[in-house]
């Protein structure tokens, strides 16, 4: 189990430079010229222009700059973005807020999910468990910003239950109400997956055997079938909680919270180099440990499974 | 036994899920529209992160420069009821060969760190401002001034930190010497490049940028990144127009529609723009807080005229039929919602100078003439026109309108050429790339006609993006530059518009409006003709 642990932490880091690597070339290729852009409709001063692209390394050639980028990343220094302030300051203030938002509708879809899957899956073809397949399709037809517009107004313009739009990122109660539309999609594909499993192990040869040994029903359901049944579901747990942390951008949008998704659409627009590859590469470390802590999740939840 | 305490969860996350859903809601009661003024009342206003350090000659963009004008306050600066010039920390400026000219400033101006505002914190503010090591994005604002080459070289670094035009006299008085006449300088200097410094700015610029001292009505309060930013009224302005209220939140928003629907539920108090999906219905949402004004900005569409097509004399009835052509009344009334006001010249109203119907009969909708112009004109090149613009700005809609219009008059074959962003356009444009015509517009910097004539159509000039030349414009430009008054300025220039309406070198389309908005509880908002509402009268309703 250590060495197996080792071996993907040191897989992670021609993983992880890779992927630095491909995003600082890919947003550097993109047209336009972010310096150029500041000036907006009006025209650019020449002399000012090669003064600012001076100032931030923008005049040497491409792969100086990523030599000089992944020299300071490998210190821990993210760079400066164009507006002055440190991309490592950005993350610092962003990431809290998406992380909230994030956890929360990772428990949402966590908790209801695996418990509405594992009721269907109990009660194959009765009526709760063809409900749930409706309702479960349901979600996830509708698209997110659909489902935002949809909420913000019901719950915020005609119940006055919650402001339409979120007054402080940092509030957990405030945003309780975009989780639930950040986790719905995910939330149906659990319950459905669990469903499935459920359904498909109910007839295994070992719940055959716990039945017979005469253990009490909720041991059966609780140790037994659940915890067999959730291989699947935390693999697809696992990477949705990456998914979660950079796929908010809708709906923070929607409802003004102030995390990763905010920044990075930012970022990707003015053409922010720095800004972008600095979220890209936290994010590509939540995966990472995302992934890993799935792999090895495996192997309590079947103890078949074994890392040598 | 997993299950079951599974099930407590569920029940325990619903439980805090609701409570905390409807702990949220801070209902807010709207009282009437006479109640009594809060003075020390604070209101919001939907914003954005400012792209810069809050410095005076850094902020080109909206949201950055919105707020700076807040915290500082020029020698000069604009009536917002009527777009005239009106002294502010000048005392007086006077010239008498729009070259040379001496400023006087009044007594009893100072920051909001307690210093006094005098001659020095001009001098010192505009020199550092104009040097190209400092990184200023609006520097060469200042290369009117004697002395700019030194500080701004075309290429390389300074060879001076002082411009030579520049003079302190004594605490109240200094002199400007400009390269050659320029009669509307004093319109100019509204700007807020050319805002006045403090002593501590110089000593460290860079921490300065994050929490500015100014001189305007409006101190500093704080900045917290991409959320707000803070701002109170300063009790010592000693300016014409002293807050009405105590304080201005600036809020940041991601999407307009969100910042629509908390003014609606009177979580914001101001909006920048109604979004373009609730343009049909804010009139009625708001009723009588709905604002829907003129503003001094301009949409064009402008000819390549660098192309060997467009070239020459003969061409321009082919560029004046392609103007009557567009029906500008019924896609203002109905693509863009009657956010736009259709134009007649290339001047918004509401600037000095502006002359109601310049571009004549070329800017009304005549099909038949339209069809008469282009063939007289020789026809428009391979019969067919296309659009460069940036399909992340919402131009496709009325791009496509107009080349509609354009098609079913005259049968000449429209395309829009969508660009995915800003910057690729601008790049294109830049570089003289585009093959036929190209979306361009104007926003003012200043309330004067020759802001937006001289700026965008002189020869050689930066925004001059079609390529235009012409030696009558320029000679009564330069005429224009030379006279003493600006009245006569703005009546000179007002002759070299007229030259547009011959040559056609963009035809212009509409003028920008303000669509806004106010909530239950603010009132006398009123809106200026840059957009912004006039921050410093906005009264807060006693709650």
């Amino acid at each position: 189990m250590g060495r197996y642990v080792a071996r993907r932490l040191l897989q992670m880091i021609p993983v992880f430079l890779g992927t630095v690597t491909l995003i600082f070339f890919m947003v550097h290729v993109l047209p336009g010229d972010p310096v150029a852009a500041m000036w907006g409709d009006k025209a650019v001063d020449p002399a000012q222009l090669a003064a600012f692209k001076h100032a931030r390394g923008l005049d040497q050639p491409l792969f100086q700059q990523y030599l000089d980028y992944m020299g300071k990343l490998l210190t821990g220094d993210f760079g400066v973005a164009m507006d002055g302030r440190k991309v490592s300051d950005k993350i610092a203030a962003a990431m809290p807020v998406t992380i909230r938002l994030a956890l929360l509708a990772f428990a949402i879809e966590l908790v209801l999910g695996v418990t509405i899957g594992l009721f269907a899956g109990l009660r194959r073809g009765k009526a709760f468990d063809k409900s749930t397949l409706v309702l479960t399709l349901l979600l996830i037809s509708i698209p997110v910003p659909v489902l935002g517009f949809i909420f913000q107004n019901i719950f915020a313009t005609q119940l006055k239950w919650v402001t339409p739009t979120v007054q402080d990122s940092m509030n957990m109660g405030q945003l309780v109400l975009p989780a639930i539309v950040l986790g719905s999609l995910s939330l149906a594909y659990v319950a459905r997956l669990t469903r499935t499993s459920i359904a498909e192990n109910i007839k295994a040869d070992y719940m055959r055997t716990a039945v017979a040994k005469g253990l009490p029903k909720r041991r059966v359901i609780g140790t037994h079938l659940l915890r067999n049944s959730m291989i699947p579901v935390v693999t697809f747990l696992g990477t949705d909680l990456g998914a979660l942390m950079g796929g908010a951008i809708v709906t923070e949008g929607i409802f003004n919270v102030k995390g990763v998704g905010f920044e990075l659409y930012h970022a990707i627009n003015l053409k922010e180099g720095a800004t972008v590859s600095g979220f890209v590469v936290v994010l590509v470390l939540v995966y990472l440990a995302a992934s890993l802590i799935v792999d090895l999740l495996y192997a309590v939840l079947d103890p078949r499974i074994r890392y040598a | 036994m997993r299950g079951a305490s599974q099930a407590k969860w569920v029940v325990a996350a619903v439980a805090v899920a609701l409570a905390a859903t409807a702990c949220g809601s801070g209902g807010s009661s709207s009282s009437s529209s006479d109640s009594a003024v809060n003075a020390q009342g604070v209101f919001s206003y939907q914003s954005a992160e400012p792209q810069n350090p809050l410095q005076p000659a850094n902020a080109m963009e909206n949201q950055g420069g919105r707020i700076i004008k807040q915290l500082f306050k020029g020698l000069v600066d604009y009536d917002p009821a009527n777009g005239k010039l009106r002294n502010q920390v000048a005392e007086k400026i006077e010239t008498t060969d729009a070259k040379n000219y001496t400023v006087t400033l009044k007594a009893g101006w100072t920051f909001h760190d307690g210093t006094p505002v005098n001659a020095q914190s001009f001098v010192d503010s505009w020199n550092w401002s104009a040097n190209t090591k400092n990184g200023q994005i609006n520097s060469d604002w200042f290369s009117d001034i004697a002395g700019y080459d030194a500080v701004h070289p075309e290429k390389g670094d300074p060879t001076a930190d002082k411009m030579s035009g520049l003079k302190v006299v004594d605490d109240t008085h200094f002199t400007i010497e400009l390269t050659g006449p320029v009669s509307y300088f004093q319109y100019k200097l509204g700007y807020t490049a050319f805002s006045p410094l403090p002593k501590a700015f110089f000593t460290d610029p860079a921490k300065y940028g994050q929490s500015p001292i100014g001189n305007g009505p409006y101190k500093f309060v704080s900045w917290e990144h991409n959320k707000a930013i803070t701002v109170a009224a300063y009790d010592k302005y000693a300016g014409v127009d002293k807050a009405k209220n105590g304080g201005i939140v600036f809020k940041n928003y991601t999407q307009p529609e969100a910042a629509y629907k908390d003014l609606v539920s009177d979580n914001l108090d101001v909006l920048d723009q109604v979004d373009p999906s609730d343009l049909a219905s804010y009139k009625n949402d708001l009723g009588d807080r709905a604002v829907d004004q003129a503003q001094g900005a301009i949409q064009n569409i402008s000819f390549a005229l660098y192309q060997g097509d467009w070239k020459g004399q003969d061409k321009a009835k082919v560029r004046q039929g392609l103007s009557m052509a567009i029906d500008r009344d019924t896609i203002t009334k109905t693509v863009l919602n009657g956010s736009r006001q259709p134009a007649d010249s290339w001047v918004a109203p509401g600037a000095m100078g502006y002359k109601a119907g310049t571009c004549g009969e070329f800017c009304k909708f005549d099909p038949a003439k339209a069809k008469q112009l282009i063939t007289e004109g020789g026809g428009v090149p391979g019969n067919k026109i296309t659009i460069v613009y940036n399909s992340d700005g919402g131009h496709k809609e009325w791009v496509d309108a107009v080349c509609n219009s354009i098609r079913q008059s005259t049968g000449v074959e429209c395309l829009g050429d969508p660009k995915p962003d800003f910057k690729t356009s601008r790049d294109l444009i830049k570089k003289k790339q585009v093959s036929s015509m190209m979306r361009t517009g104007w926003v003012q910097d200043y309330p004067l006609n020759a802001n937006f004539l001289r700026d965008v159509y002189g020869s050689g000039a930066a925004a001059n993006d079609a390529g235009y030349s012409s030696p009558e414009f320029d000679k009564f430009a330069a005429e224009a530059d030379k006279a003493t008054t600006v009245e006569k300025t703005a009546e000179l220039y007002q002759q070299a518009e007229a030259q547009l309406a011959k040559d056609m070198p963009a035809i212009p389309l509409w003028y920008y409006k303000t669509t806004s908005g106010y909530s239950n509880n603010v009132q006398n908002v009123k809106f200026d003709s840059f957009g912004d509402p006039v921050f410093s009268q906005v009264e807060v309703k006693q709650k």
